[in-house]
């Protein structure tokens, strides 16, 4: 990454038949940057993680990651640009054990590559060993040891979105578009949870896109709130500033004081 | 009668290769390949064609077998994989069925509907045909331990952790930046091989392929094996095989037991006793005799 290290977006429209979902979205997030986002249900939050990270194809609009222009990009290439996310509805491999989830994570593993795995198999053991290292610290930070060797399938609500968040970390991502990430997760772990993220961002200058509505959680985490109302950004800034926006009050009906 | 039983575990055999390459197609990939009897076809003619009309070995015909079926997946997977998943068992379908009726119409090459007589037993020039058919066996059970111990190590490798990932949750593996048709298509691919080696063995030990053969039915049989027998399991694919010829088979001998049962009604009893045998499968024990995997 050169001297671009932002993900901008300019009119991201999205419409299903006459219900415009998103309405000319644009904003500009610094790759390496804490920010979060928030807006009552059916805002089209969710709707626009999944145009960014190119599930769905938006009606117009542009958006920039980094250096590179994603038009057609597909997922998996965005991914590997280093775009990764998380879902609301959490997406586990459900007859893998949670380690197996956490290691199908990194890119570009030699043992996914035929020839590699038969022709080359002390590389693929040596960075199978890595893998496996790093999916245990993941696996002991995210209190999930007691599952560990369990389908993820059979997983708690909130151990779910441990998981994805994991799985997501395991990746390697630059950026990472979380949803919903403290959604069932006990409040003790939702604060580990967001010192770990504060240490990955300070650490490994990976930045993060959080949609969350838990309001005090997010607020002390990110540095910049964007609001979502109806397909539109109402409001962007400091979150203390932007939680008294009388539009954002509105919208959320006094429900963020 | 011990020729008899010779026949059955060639056919157990042949029946074993096949449930293994639906089960790395369906159950490790979640694939669904309707079409399984056009690639055991593919393998079938080839390897007879080949060994018949240009002289080859068997070395080297029951290969080209195993390779030509592959190549013919590939198509298949760059086509229906970018469609969604249930595209691909409409697909595949289609593709058993051109395949056997350019079988029937391309006289020239095939015979039609006569079919090919006098394809080579293996070892044919040793004298002895019943020692023929116990290298055949030989060879397929050779075969067969060749195939499992391949599999096993793609499947406990990262690569089958990546193919039962995409089985799972596709979307997930593509937000992790893995294209799973690239996977796909190699799976189809690599089932597709499987499904002709065993439809080479097939040709050289009926000797007389027709094909009809290779009707929607036998597909449908190999689907009946893996889903006894337990998905994602190899054990379960072998399982399955057996309990499957266990029940086809078993039928002729209700002949002279049951009453009023003639060799004409026979097909239909044999349909009839493994339909039977799928329900009671699937209401007691659908996760088959070696699947793990509770309702999730």
């Amino acid at each position: 990454m050169s001297g671009a290290t932002q993900m901008s977006t300019r009119d991201i429209s999205l419409s299903y038949g006459d219900f415009k979902v998103l309405q000319g979205v644009s904003f500009d997030v610094s790759l390496n940057g804490l920010h979060g986002m928030i807006g009552p249900n059916g805002a089209g939050k969710s709707t626009l993680f999944s145009v960014l990270s190119g599930l769905m194809k938006p009606d117009g609009g542009e958006i920039h990651f980094g250096d590179n222009s994603f038009g057609h990009t597909s997922p998996a290439r965005r991914a590997q640009l280093g775009l990764g996310r998380t879902f609301q509805i959490p997406r586990e491999f459900k007859h893998l054990t949670v380690r197996q989830n956490l290691m199908v994570g990194p890119r570009k593993q030699p043992g996914e590559s035929l020839v590699e795995l038969f022709l080359m198999p002390a590389k693929v053991r040596r960075f199978e060993e890595e893998v496996m290292a790093r999916a245990d610290q993941l696996i002991d930070f995210l209190k999930l040891r007691a599952v560990a060797d369990k389908p993820a399938g059979g997983l708690s609500g909130g151990q779910k979105k441990l998981l994805e968040l994991g799985r997501a970390l395991m990746s390697e991502p630059s950026f990472i578009l979380l949803d919903e990430p403290y959604a069932g997760v006990n409040p003790v772990l939702i604060e580990e949870i967001s010192e770990r993220i504060r240490e990955i961002n300070k650490e490994r200058g990976i930045g993060f896109l959080i949609i969350e509505h838990n309001l005090m959680a997010l607020n002390r985490l990110v540095t910049d709130l964007y609001v979502l109302d109806t397909g539109k950004l109402i409001a962007h800034g400091e979150p203390g500033a932007v939680l008294e926006h009388p539009q954002v009050r509105a919208a959320y009906m006094g429900a963020a004081a | 009668m011990d020729t008899y039983l010779l026949t059955i575990a060639v056919i157990v055999g042949i029946y074993v290769l096949l449930s293994l390459s639906l089960d790395l197609q369906y159950g490790f990939t979640g694939l669904i390949n309707f079409g399984l009897a056009g690639f055991f076809a593919v393998g079938a003619y080839t390897s007879a064609l080949l060994t018949m009309r240009a002289g080859l070995s068997p070395l080297l015909s029951f290969p080209a077998a195993a390779i030509l079926a592959a190549l013919l997946a590939w198509p298949i997977g760059r086509v229906a994989l970018r469609l969604r998943d249930d595209y691909l068992a409409i697909v595949t379908l289609g593709f058993s069925e051109i395949v056997r009726l350019v079988l029937v119409q391309e006289q020239w090459l095939t015979e039609g509907v006569r079919g090919i007589a006098g394809v080579p037993r293996l070892g044919a020039g040793w004298g002895n045909p019943r020692f023929s058919e116990f290298f055949l066996l030989g060879m397929l059970v050779l075969c067969i331990v060749l195939v499992i111990l391949f599999l096993r190590r793609l499947t406990a490798s990262p690569y089958g952790r990546t193919i039962q990932a995409i089985r799972d949750d596709e979307t997930a593996v593509r937000v992790l930046g893995k294209e799973p048709a690239v996977f796909k298509t190699q799976i189809l691919m690599l089932g597709g091989a499987i499904a002709g080696l065993a439809g080479a063995f097939y040709a050289h030990y009926m000797t007389y392929i027709v094909p009809d053969l290779f009707v929607p039915l036998v597909t449908f049989y190999i689907w009946m094996a893996i889903i006894m027998g337990g998905v994602a399991r190899l054990s379960g694919a072998i399982v399955g095989a057996v309990i499957l010829v266990f029940f086809t088979e078993g039928v002729r001998f209700l002949r002279g037991v049951i009453p009023g049962v003639s060799d004409a009604h026979m097909g239909s009893l044999q349909l009839g006793i493994v339909g039977l045998v799928l329900i009671l499968f699937m209401r007691w024990r659908p996760q088959g005799v070696f699947g793990s995997r509770g309702a999730t």
